[in-house]
Order: structure tokens, then sequence, then C-alpha cells
């Protein structure tokens, strides 16, 4: 085991994935001869050559589609996006394309792409570089979405999504990059839609992915020093959404708060919400809670975007609406 | 400006009434001091003045509906205000929502069988909108207010949701405290809600403890076989006892409601003791006699008992008395309530100054309380602030009896009939004419020897009625 950060793994799970397959290829803007905007794919240019690391021009539309016609004939390429408010702009490529032509080819064609990048907020970057898509991209069949918080998943799920024949959306985090955690020196990958019971407890369950586990994780550790003890779930992989252990977890404590970055209508929160009262709905003992950012583009000023964005306090607020502890 | 009428406060014991008659519809004009309904209270059918004028834009309570205190009843406004933002509770949305999201339960359901598992997804997340604005509301609560002001809208219209449903006389609770109280057979209605809107969840089912267990008889059951056992052998009788009627359920009106809560409260917080005196009634008959030949209106012998217990009652300040926990208050004034039977119960209207009255003004105001009670005209100044009561049963030929005190009175005396008795006068056996009179004290107030002395001035001044005039 070594500590490693977040950004460290990713380039190691490209890195190990390039090796054990020729098909496997990266590119996106700045990630050969720059090393990447965030150093993800530092030293894989020098590693595998220009063919297999290709800094692409500003065009997200084109090189997503480009990766889509490569995975279409047979190559593995992992798409880079600066951040995944850029891919807005090759969305087309991607929800039309990668999500579908499996389905509308009958099966013939598969498209194994990973498109991946950082997603949400990073502090003050404005309302249009500070969107958190997981809700959207879970939306559409055909895609898979991965949400990891920590390094340790994020290197297993990101060998496990290159390994996959079908298109995956990787979503990572700015402020994550330099996240560290104890990482196995080993080959090891991580099964997709699995989530893990990341703290164990028994008065509420919170679920929370990317970085609003942390955000969470912080709620908790409060909450157990007022006699509260939460059961954290970091579901991971946002779809397919391994619900069976939240389930089994709200049949444990009878109440839940989803936490998610998205904006709530029709939100990742929504959706759980729904599961859990379809399932488990005579071991509710209070409505489920939701925290999400509210339904506004983000603000660029300090003081608003603070308000924005949901922090442990939202979380302690509505653990404490679930039992009826307020 | 739209207003609200609610259910007021009528009675200093009422907890909720109901509405007798609606006076008004929607859609009608009405003028401040306009009688709009008619509400009966746990006393008496009260009138429902409007302090406000204008167009009934909704009423919320059906004719025969109980509510409690403080409950929306109807909204007066301008016509086509917009009065959403007041209609929270309202019954007649609460029931309409519900139909439709019944609706969408079914055809869900057919979607799901025939599509099975995608499809029958969307369908389910269609459904979902409905109840989102429920959770969306509830989540602005948790997660800070920091949602837009259609999130504050969202939040109201969320919470009328939720407050509509006891109007609908349906219980509140979470699905899990219903599957716990399923479980181990608690009756819902029996348990008070802790959460919002009076919610009933895991905890308050979990520390709900039933009152008396239902079912007792498992250790008398044997004994019962045995005894049809033993029966077996006997001859049969000729009448099978077939029912010639069945059972009724009457539904337990506020007055029933409010005898029942007030007696029974009575009954077991105050330790009752009893003391039953026989009082000679010769002179009393004699003078009755006497002033009823002068008197333009009939005394009787329950004003005689008003008067001289009103007398006592002065001399006797402790039996003129409240338990107020703290203190006893012995009140200033001597106000004798008089217990006056009706069909659906009974009431207690209240002579007011009685020891200052004179025999024809208690016998008047008596009379007109009995007319009033009958016809449910009482007012509630009428029946509050007695400070003793007085509960005549002779007229039925009862001798004596004992009478559960009407709080927050510390007594309350029984009157039986008047009977002829054989006495002993001067050694020898004579007609007489003797009635019983008990008394029903709290002890936390009064002691037996100062009951006793009570009973004994209230006799002496029934058996020398002119020591009244004193």
């Amino acid at each position: 085991m070594s500590q490693k950060q977040f950004r460290e793994v990713i380039r190691e799970a490209i890195g190990e994935e390039m090796e054990r397959d020729e098909n496997v290829f990266i590119m996106g803007e700045e990630v050969a001869e720059y090393n990447g905007a965030y150093k993800a794919t530092q030293g894989l240019l020098d590693r595998f050559g220009s063919k297999r690391v290709i800094d692409t021009p500003i065009s997200e539309l084109g090189f997503s589609g480009l990766g889509v016609g490569a995975a279409m004939n047979g190559l593995r390429p992992i798409v880079e996006f600066m951040t995944f408010n850029f891919a807005v702009v090759g969305i087309d490529q991607i929800i039309n394309n990668a999500a579908k032509i499996r389905h509308m080819s009958g099966g013939q064609v598969k498209i194994p792409i990973v498109f991946r990048g950082p997603n949400g907020s990073a502090g003050q970057l404005g309302a249009t570089h500070s969107v958190a898509y997981e809700s959207l991209y879970a939306h559409f069949p055909g895609l898979i979405t991965i949400h990891p918080s920590e390094p340790y998943d994020a290197k297993g799920l990101l060998k496990a999504a290159i390994r996959n024949d079908n298109p995956v959306i990787f979503l990572e985090s700015e402020q994550m990059y330099g996240m560290k955690q104890e990482v196995p020196d080993e080959e090891y990958v991580l099964p997709i839609g699995q989530a893990e019971v990341k703290r164990e407890g028994s008065d509420v369950t919170v679920v929370a992915d990317g970085k609003m586990y942390h955000v969470a994780k912080q709620a908790a550790d409060q909450l157990a020093k007022d006699g509260v003890e939460v059961e954290l779930i970091d579901p991971r992989t946002i779809k397919p959404y391994d619900i069976e252990t939240v389930i089994k977890s709200v049949k444990k404590t009878n109440r839940c708060v989803v936490v998610n970055e998205s904006h709530p209508f029709a939100g990742v929160a929504g959706e759980v919400g729904f599961l859990i009262q379809r399932e488990a709905f005579d071991y509710l003992d209070a409505p489920v809670q939701r925290v999400t950012i509210p339904d506004v583009p983000s603000p660029f000023s300090k003081k608003l975007f603070d308000a924005w964005l949901p922090g442990p306090k939202q979380v302690i607020d509505a653990v404490n609406t679930v039992t009826y502890r307020n | 400006m739209a207003t609200i009428i609610d259910m007021p406060k009528l009675s200093d014991t009422m907890e909720e009434g109901t509405i007798a008659k609606w006076n008004i519809k929607e859609g009608d004009k009405v003028e401040a001091g306009d009688i709009v309904a008619e509400v009966e209270t746990d006393k008496a059918t009260m009138d429902l003045e409007a302090f406000d004028g204008g167009t009934v834009l909704k009423i919320f309570v059906k004719e025969g509906d109980a509510v409690p205190l403080g409950e929306k009843l109807a909204i007066l406004g301008e016509e086509g205000e917009d009065i959403s933002d007041l209609e929270g509770g309202g019954s007649d949305a609460g029931g309409s929502d519900e139909k439709k999201s019944d609706d969408k339960a079914e055809e869900e359901d057919s979607g799901e069988k025939s599509e099975k598992a995608d499809s029958g997804e969307e369908k389910d997340s269609d459904k979902d909108e409905e109840s989102d604005k429920d959770e969306d509301s509830a989540e602005k609560k948790g997660s800070d207010n920091k949602g837009d002001e259609k999130a504050g809208k969202e939040e109201e219209s969320g919470d009328a949701d939720a407050g509509k449903s006891d109007e609908n006389g349906r219980v509140k609770a979470s699905p899990l405290a219903r599957k716990i109280a399923k479980e181990k057979g608690i009756d819902l209605s029996k348990v008070s809600g802790s959460g919002p809107h009076g919610r009933i969840i895991k905890a308050d089912v979990e520390d709900f403890k039933e009152e008396a267990p239902a079912d007792k008889p498992s250790t008398e059951k044997p004994a019962a076989d045995k005894a049809s056992a033993e029966k077996a052998d006997l001859p049969k009788p000729s009448v099978t006892g077939a029912s010639m009627r069945e059972d009724e359920d009457i539904k337990v009106s506020q007055m029933r409601k409010t005898i029942g809560k007030r007696l029974a409260e009575s009954k077991f917080t105050s330790p009752h003791f009893y003391e039953t005196i026989d009082m000679d009634m010769k002179k009393a008959m004699e003078v009755r006699s006497a002033l009823n030949e002068v008197s333009d209106v009939k005394i009787s012998f329950n004003d005689l008992v008003v008067k001289a217990c009103a007398v006592a009652l002065r001399q006797h300040p402790w039996i003129n008395a409240s338990w107020k926990g703290d203190v006893v208050r012995l009140h200033g004034d001597v106000n004798v309530a008089v217990a006056v039977a009706i069909d659906e119960g009974l009431l207690t209207p209240v002579i007011r100054h009685a020891d200052q009255k004179g025999l024809r003004d208690i016998s008047i105001e008596t009379k007109d309380f009995a007319a009033k009670a009958r016809d449910k005209k009482l007012q509630p100044e009428d029946w509050e602030g007695s400070t003793f009561t007085i509960s005549n049963l002779g007229m039925f030929g009862i001798e004596e009896f004992t009478a559960i005190i009407n709080p927050p009175n510390a007594a309350i005396l029984a009157v039986g009939a008047i009977r002829d008795v054989p006495v002993v006068e001067d050694g020898q056996v004579v007609p007489g004419k003797r009635m019983k009179v008990t008394l029903s004290s709290d002890h936390r107030v009064i002691d037996g020897a100062k009951a006793a002395e009570f009973l004994n001035t209230v006799r002496k001044l029934i058996e020398n009625p002119a020591s009244m005039l004193l």
C-alpha cells in the first residue's frame, strides 16, 4: 500500500490499461505535450508515444465523434474533457451515438469508450463551469455513469470502465485531484455498479456520491459527537445504481438522506428517494430527505456560492429532520 | 383581503365543535354580525357570528363534522380573490388530490404489468412528480432555506397536503409506525404522534402502552367451560332468548364527551368521601306552603335547599372552595350550580350570589335555566363560575345517592326525596317528614369534620327556615 493522489491513480489506471491492451489510447485537449490540464496524464506521452496519447484541437464535438468512430472500429478510446462543462458541446456524440449505436445496430456494434474528466463545481468558476452532470448522463440508457469519491475507488473503477464494452461516463473533480488515500501497489479492478457502506451506523442512512461524499462524511463525524450514528453509503456508480445496498441499510435505520450535487428536479437524489419509498415503504419512519444544490445555476459571488453549494450543515439539518431531532 | 373563520372557543371546556348547520354557502355575501353557522359545543348549540363582511370563498367543513378549536371553517374575501395560500388544510383539495393519485396508481400498475422493467420505471417516475412537491419542500427545510421563492411556496403547499388528512379522520403515521402498530396490534388512533403535524413515528408506537389489556378472561375461561358443562345436564329453558332488538351504536355527542371526560377526571383525581345527614322537613313544608300562598312564583323544596346551602357556604368558606394544586382557593362569591337533566345529558347552570338572593329570585332563575337548558339555549356564561353544586333526584323518589364532584368545585350535595317515616318525638312514635342529603367532598380540600359542620348548618337552616332570614 502507498499514499496516492486521485490524479496519480487516474494516471496509473490509464497507464496500466494501455500496457495491458494496445487498443487503448487517450485523446483530449492538452493531454499529451502539456501532460494534462490537471496532470492526470503526466508522462503518458513519453511512455506510449503520440499515436496513443493525442492532443486534440478545442473541438469537443469533433474528438468525441472521433472517439465513437474509433470505438466502432475496435479501438478502446479514452476521451478526456478538460471539464465536463465543455463536453456539452460534444454531447450529441455522447448521447445520440455512443449511447445508442449498440442498441440501433441490434447489438452488432459495441462502443468501448470512456469519456472522463472533472465534473461539478470547483469554487468560483461561474454558472457555466460549475455544473454537475451525473444526473443528466444517468438519465440516458446505454451509458454507464461512474462518480467515485476516493482514489482507491477511482482507480479500480476506471480500469473496469476501460475494460467495459459500453460507453462509460467517468466523472472526476478538480477539487479531489490532490486528495490522497492508501492504495494497493498490486493491480486491482473494482466491479461497476456496487455501492460501499463506508461507515456503519444505526440511526440514519446517508447516501452521497463524488465530492458530496466528503461533505456527508464531515456531517457524519459531527453528528457522531451528538450521538447520531450515520450509516454512510457511497454509491460510487450512479448508473447502474446499487439500490439494494441502500435499501438494506434503510431497512435497518428507517431513515434516509440523499446527498447529491446535481440540481434537485429529476435528479439522482429524487430517483433514489423514489426507489426507497417503493422498495422500503413499510420501513420508513420519516419521508426521505435530499440535499442538493438548489434549482438555480451557480452564482459567482463567494458569499452566494457558499450558500449555494451544500455543506455539512445542510446534511446535518436534513438528518435532524428525518430523525425528528428538530 | 381574505379572512379565515375558524372554530372559536365558545365555552371554557370546549375542545371541539360540531357544525350543526351552515347558514351560508360558497359564493354568498356575508355582512359583519351575520350568523353564519350554528355550532354544537359540549354544552349548547351556539350561533357563530361573522366578524368581517365579504363573499364566502370557501367552506372547509361539512355539516355534522366535528372540528377542533382553531381549525379553519371557511374563508371570506372578495370575489375572485386568490386564496390558495390560505387554503392549507382544505378538505376539498385534499379529497381530489388523493383521487388523482389513486387513478395514477392504477395506470401505473397496468403499465408495469404489460411492459415490465424499463417502461414500467418510466411510468413510475411519472407518478413520482406528485410526491416530489412534498419532498422538495421538506428538503428545503432540511438543507437550509437556500431555495428560491418558488421553493418556499412549494413548502406551504406541501405542508397543506400533510395537514389535510386529519379532517378525513385519517391517522397520520409513518409507514414504519403503521407496520409496527399492526404487528403489535396497537390501535393507532389511541397513539399520539410526536412528529410534524402530529405524525406518529416509530418511537411513539414503541413507547405506547395500552391502558387496559383487552384479553384478560384467559384465566376465567376454564371455569366458564366447567359451568357450562354442569349446566348441560339441567333441563333447557323453554324460552331461548332470541334477540328482540339489534345492538345500536349511538355516536357520542359533544355533551356526553364532556360529561364523560370531566366527571371521570373528577372521580379519578379528587379523592371523594361521602357524608349523609337526615333532616326533619316538617317546618320546611309548612314554611313552603305559607310562602306559596303569598308568592307569585311557586317556591320548590330545591329552592329552599339552594338558599340554605348558599347561606351555609357563606359560613363555611372551606366548602366553597377549589383545589388549585399549589393553593386552595376560597371563593369570595357563593355561586351555586343546579344540575338540570335534559335528554342528552345534564347541565349545571349557576345561580350567582345565591346567598344574597331571595327564594323568589332563586326560584325564577332556576325555572328559567331549566327551560333554557331543555331548549339548548344556555350560554357559556350561564354555566361557568360555579363554586358549589346541588343535584336533586328527590322528585324521582330516590331516597339518597352520591354525586360526583363538579370540578372545579370541592363539594356537591346530593338531595334525596322527602319521605313519610315514623319518628320518635318525646317518647312517642309519630308520623314524620324526613329528607336525606349526601355531601361528596374532595378530601384534598375538605376534611370529614368540616363537611359534617357544614351539613349540620344546612340541616339547622332547613329545619328552621326562619333562621335563613337572619
